[in-house]
């Protein structure tokens, strides 16, 4: 047993003061959660303070909270880890963000994540005729979409969304995850509808940062954000839908850009995202516009030095022999698989089964997998994910 | 005044299926939770869901495993019906979206669970529950103009008019405080159990027998309440459910010893026995000296003999488990593990419509009512098929009901004296005990003596706790004087209602003198089937004691016998 404090963010509607700080000091074992150090402030000293939970075991998604500012789930903290993150020796609690507070750590999930969900038809169409019996679907598809299945709907990716601080009518990781759940099921009939729309959608697929935060805060190994690049990937891939918030020619000028010069080239970016890779396209009047829109952002960038005026409008200084024949090679081997092959929590490089398999998706998926394990929780990158937007 | 044709009071798997079901018949719906209702712990349901889908396989098959599961005390009509329907329901649910494992061919994968003659378990990973409660819910959103949500509304009282027919619920909204009388012609109970009244339990801590409690107030009787489960892999450290689907796919139980100590007591299905056959079999061995740990109160479970490949993909949530709340990698070394309590058979009697002898317009289904299709002991993987079964049944017949009868006149009596109930709980002096020491003090005590092994005197030892209890919680305080999200205050209501379904627990267990499946009596080790072949009910009347009775189980083709695994 051992003392920890809690500091919890206390908030009453009823009282007309603002919010403040509470701090109750509970025994327990270092390895018991941040919930159980709650439920014991409220069994012994406090009955009001107000949080939900019911599982205590990481499956219901009622306790998501902010733990030393980090989104997760009380229950699924352990004490000693949590005073580890802590500023002083004491462990802050505070309601979720980018949602508003009802009462001290419970948020209204309605308003905005539930909003969301709604927003992506979350249910299946069904592909017609229904069978008498289940679809025959391939293993991998089924075991593949059950990755957003695992999605408890806590809402802890929801609260440090960083685009959605920014645009609070973006869709957001938790729905587009969700959407991603049917977008990715065969027996679904509409995946190009379903996509054209978060496509063509100004706060859909197209709005994320790719910032991580989402993959970060998700407790069930979900990352949401890979799911949206999943979205985009059928998008441009699939149904090669382009879309009018230009997602679809910002990331082909990525790749493109990297293909032809190895580096990425910024002062392309932006005639190529609105052009395309045509030398007219740099005269596309839209992209006039964009550039002078982004004026003040760019001198900005060169003024706090973020880039330089050599890196940003010369094109890349050329690199040595042997990388431009790798990153070639790269290219080649991904354009020369026809079938992509998305790897996830569930289907992982991990396994030693499959590390010893001498098969070219076992090895890309042992490859790709790189900084991810089991251990983690957290699923792999894909080597098409490259930074967007 | 909310009006419904059918009103639904809980929306986990049973709930939100009745609700679907009914609102399909035509009928205006609904759903009412203390929670959102992907919260319900229908959500924890990890391993799966039996059906005689294989082609290979018949539903007879599935229903004589239930009957035998059940120590014979099984009401063999309703179990006939669960087992043949079950194929079209798990087809349901595949065609709304539920993401089924896959074998090579693309068809459903089915596991190996205890007490089952053959593999005809479909599963999720091991988050089958909380697929299928997310995919019902995905339904419920389908159908939002057809199916009225009320989410975080807790009921406080069911409603009976002069002629005794349930006529609808008082609800109270925890957002705001607000009271309400919903009205409805037909009103289906799916609160589900009652795992809090034991400390430790596999349950959330909202299963605290709210719809056993409210159906017990107003006069409904239940039945087998007895009969409590103990889940042979709990973790010893907290409790916590680790899956049936472990030993399914081919898990080992050791004790000190590094013993299969199954093969002792089920020589033939081994760790796949029932479940109380291998709770027992652990607790023996905890309590003859063989445990495993520290202190000795544990068993080894060895997952490690499962391919990691499979047990990554197919057991994902118990290796979080174990690394997160055990700190234990599952697939490097075994996780200890002991019995615990996990679920109750008994619950609210019904018909196989759902409906509740003697309050007419009352239904239940799911883990709050007793069908019986469980009987002394339930298979796993047999009660998510039990809630969504029996949750359809029910709301079919409420929905087809209501067409036959005007809508019910109600007062606001009930909703006056709810109100005025909770204002005086409120308005407790801060003199008796803390609500959550006589939640501890319960919890202890059932899980003492209630529990793999009774006897007359130490279920005499919990008797007496319980009414004792019941009367200090009468002046139990709470601190939360406010209206919007006062948890306290409903926290003093769900002790009361833990302490009623512990009562009847209590009362049942000393009743039935006999070992019938999860009910195992050291003072009476033996089944006894000339004498206890039957179930018993538990009623009350008022603020009256509970009154024991009993009723016939209905055999229809399987003559007990005796019971070997």
């Amino acid at each position: 047993m051992a003392d920890f404090t809690l500091r919890i963010r206390r908030y009453d509607p009823e009282s007309g003061e603002a919010p403040y700080w509470d701090e109750h000091t509970i025994d327990l074992e270092p390895h018991r959660s941040v919930l159980e150090g709650i439920l014991q402030a409220k069994a012994r000293f406090d009955g009001s303070i107000g949080i939900r939970c019911s599982c205590r075991a990481a499956i219901c998604g009622s306790c998501g909270v902010r733990i030393n500012g980090q989104p997760g789930l009380a229950c699924h903290t352990h004490l000693d880890k949590a005073l580890k993150g802590a500023k002083d020796g004491i462990i802050e609690v505070e309601p979720m963000g980018n949602m508003p507070i009802i009462k001290d750590l419970i948020v209204d999930m309605d308003a905005v994540h539930w909003k969301k969900v709604q927003r992506v038809t979350p249910w299946l169409i069904n592909k017609l005729p229904v069978p008498e019996r289940e679809y025959i679907v391939p293993h991998e598809n089924m075991v593949d979409v059950t990755q957003s299945m695992a999605c408890i709907q806590c809402g802890a990716c929801v609260s440090d969304c960083l685009s959605m601080e920014v645009d609070p009518l973006f869709i957001g990781p938790a729905a587009l995850a969700k959407a991603y759940r049917f977008a990715g099921d065969p027996r679904d009939a509409q995946q190009e509808e379903r996509i054209r729309d978060l496509a063509e959608d100004p706060h859909g697929i197209y709005d994320c940062t790719h910032c991580f935060k989402c993959i970060e805060a998700c407790p069930k190994g979900v990352a949401p954000m890979s799911q949206i690049m999943r979205l985009r990937r059928i998008a441009t891939r699939t149904h090669h839908i382009v879309d009018r918030n230009n997602g679809e020619r910002h990331e082909s000028a990525f790749v493109t850009l990297v293909k032809d010069h190895g580096l990425l080239w910024e002062a392309e970016l932006l005639p190529r995202s609105h052009g395309g890779d045509s030398f007219f396209g740099k005269f596309m009047p839209k992209a006039a516009l964009e550039l002078v829109d982004s004026l003040p952002v760019i001198a900005k960038g060169l003024l706090r030095r973020k880039v330089t005026l050599g890196k940003s409008i010369l094109p890349p200084k050329d690199l040595p022999k042997d990388a431009r024949a790798e990153i070639t090679s790269i290219f080649e081997k991904v354009d020369d698989r026809g079938e992509l092959r998305e790897l996830n929590l569930y289907i992982s490089g991990y396994d030693e089964d499959l590390e010893g398999a001498e098969t070219p998706s076992a090895s890309a998926a042992a490859g790709a997998q790189g900084q991810t394990s089991a251990e983690s929780g957290q699923p792999g990158m894909t080597p098409e994910e490259s930074p967007t937007r | 005044m909310p009006e419904h044709d059918v009103l639904i009071i809980g929306a986990g798997l049973a709930g939100q299926r009745a609700a679907l079901a009914a609102a399909e018949a035509g009928a205006t719906v609904a759903i009412l939770s203390k929670v959102h209702p992907v919260r319900s712990h229908s959500v924890a349901a990890a391993g799966g869901i039996n059906a005689a889908i294989s082609l290979d396989d018949r539903w007879e098959s599935h229903a004589y495993d239930t009957v035998k599961g059940s120590d014979f005390l099984g009401d063999q009509d309703a179990i006939e019906i669960m087992c043949r329907e079950a194929p079209g329901e798990v087809m349901h649910l595949e065609h709304i979206g539920v993401t089924f494992h896959r074998n090579e061919k693309g068809e459903m994968d089915l596991r190996a669970f205890g007490g089952a003659s053959m593999k005809r378990t479909a599963y999720v990973a091991d988050i089958t529950g909380q697929a299928i409660l997310h995919v019902l819910y995905e339904q419920l959103m389908k159908h939002h103009e057809t199916v009225d949500r009320y989410e975080e509304w807790f009921t406080t009282s069911l409603i009976r008019d002069e002629e005794g027919a349930c006529v609808g619920c008082v609800a109270r909204n925890i957002r705001t405080g607000e009271m309400e009388t919903f009205r409805a012609k037909g009103t289906i109970l799916a609160q589900g159990g009652a795992g809090q009244c034991f400390k430790p339990t596999t349950n959330a801590l909202i299963c605290t027998g709210d719809g056993i409690a409210q159906a017990y107030e107003i006069g409904a009787p239940l039945m087998d309440m007895e009969m409590i489960q103990y889940h042979p892999t709990t973790l010893v450290e907290n409790g916590f459910l680790i899956t049936e689907g472990a030993r399914g796919e081919g898990a080992h139980l050791l004790n000190a010893d590094g013993e299969r100590f199954m093969e002792k007591y089920a020589p033939n299905k081994m760790e796949l026995a029932s479940r109380d056959v291998v709770s027992r079999a652990g607790q023996t061995e905890i309590n003859e000296g063989r445990g495993v740990g520290p202190d000795g109160s544990g068993i080894a479970l060895d997952i490690t003999v499962v391919p990691k490949k499979r047990v990554l993909e197919a057991l994902r949530e118990i290796v979080n488990i174990g690394k997160d709340f055990a700190g234990v990698d599952i697939t490097a070394e075994p996780i200890l593990i002991r019995p615990g309590q996990h679920y109750i058979m008994g619950g609210v009697k019904t018909d196989v419509h759902g409906q509740v002898p003697g309050v007419p317009g009352l239904y239940a289904a799911g883990e709050v009512a007793c069908v019986s299709v469980h009987g002394g002991n339930r298979l796993g993987a047999n009660s998510l098929l039990d809630t969504l079964i029996f949750g359809r049944r029910s709301g079919e017949h409420a929905a087809e009901r209501a067409k036959t009868m005007p809508a019910p006149s109600v007062g606001n009596d009930q909703l006056k004296a709810d109100v005025a109930r909770i204002d005086s709980i409120i308005a407790r002096p801060r003199e008796g005990r803390r609500i959550s020491e006589i939640k501890d003090e319960l919890g202890t005590v059932m899980n003492r003596y209630v529990a793999v092994f009774r006897d007359e005197a130490g279920l005499a030892q919990a008797h007496d706790t319980v009414r004792r209890l019941k009367e200090e919680a009468r002046t139990a305080y709470i601190d939360d004087r406010g209206t919007v999200f006062n948890q306290d205050v409903l926290g003093a209501i769900e002790l009361g209602y833990m302490l009623d379904v512990a009562e009847a627990i209590v009362v049942a267990s000393l009743e039935r003198k006999e070992s019938r499946g999860a009910q195992f009596r050291t003072d009476f080790p033996e089944r006894n089937d000339d004498e206890w072949l039957k179930h018993i009910d538990i009623s009350r009347n008022g603020d009256a004691t509970p009154q024991v009775s009993y009723s016939p189980v209905t055999i229809t083709q399987w003559q007990p016998e005796e019971r070997k695994y």
